[in-house]
């Protein structure tokens, strides 16, 4: 199986198939969405969307780090990292697909 | 922000896109992301982050109560990578702007690959 890369360009020429808009406004819409889930993200509020997954913001504290090539230590200033939380849905959705199992504990 | 929110700002901003227009929009794009990932592709969105697949193989867990051994099968599971631009914004970095001027700042990772 060839794996590929889906890009916007893809996600763009979907909505432009399912909802008959503009090529244009179709990866218009596309950007809008992605900008108003990092503009949220940003304020620190979490994204969810339902069947899908969830985006939070989590906040890191200062660490001492490691410049992996040098070996100096560096600190790591305190920072927000965001994570993704697949849903259960998405999680078997993928597996179904690809042929891992689909529940975590053995039945 | 809930999709259901998601979906009425933006058709809030589109007042000329039909609400049930702007909901199809919204499920498509998160269908096709999420279709790609089943058929072990990924998703690239610059700026934005990555979606993969990771493979997990199949191990001898362990029940954390019990402590009775469980064999746990081999699974994939989904991987999102924050791209840079968003990874900077969080982080009141250049909003949105070229990063220039900014000197070079170990954070831990680099962009996506």
């Amino acid at each position: 199986m060839e794996n590929r890369t889906i890009t916007r360009a893809d996600l763009s020429e979907a909505v432009y198939q399912e909802v008959g808009l503009s090529r244009n406004e179709s990866a218009a819409l596309v950007e809008v969405v992605l900008e108003e889930i990092s503009a949220a993200l940003t304020r620190g509020e979490s994204v969810k969307i339902s069947s899908f997954g969830s985006f939070a913001v989590r906040e890191k504290g200062q660490r001492i780090g490691r410049n992996p090539k040098t070996g100096q230590e560096v600190p790591i200033l305190p920072r927000r990292v965001l994570v993704f939380r697949a849903s259960n849905v998405l999680k078997s959705k993928i597996n179904k697909a690809l042929g891992g199992e689909t529940k975590t504990a053995s039945e | 922000m809930t999709k259901s929110e998601l979906i009425l700002k933006l058709a809030e901003m589109n007042p000329h896109l039909y609400q049930r227009d702007v909901e199809r929009i919204v499920q498509t794009i998160f269908d096709e992301i999420a279709t790609a990932l089943s058929r072990g592709d990924r998703v690239e969105l610059r700026g934005f982050g990555a979606f993969s697949v990771k493979k997990r193989d199949a191990r001898v867990g362990r029940n954390p109560r019990t402590g009775t051994t469980v064999a746990v099968a081999a699974k994939y599971v989904p991987y999102f990578k924050t791209g840079k631009d968003l990874r900077d914004r969080l982080n009141h970095r250049g909003e949105g702007k070229p990063m220039a001027s900014e000197g070079p700042e170990y954070l831990g990772e680099d962009e996506e690959d």
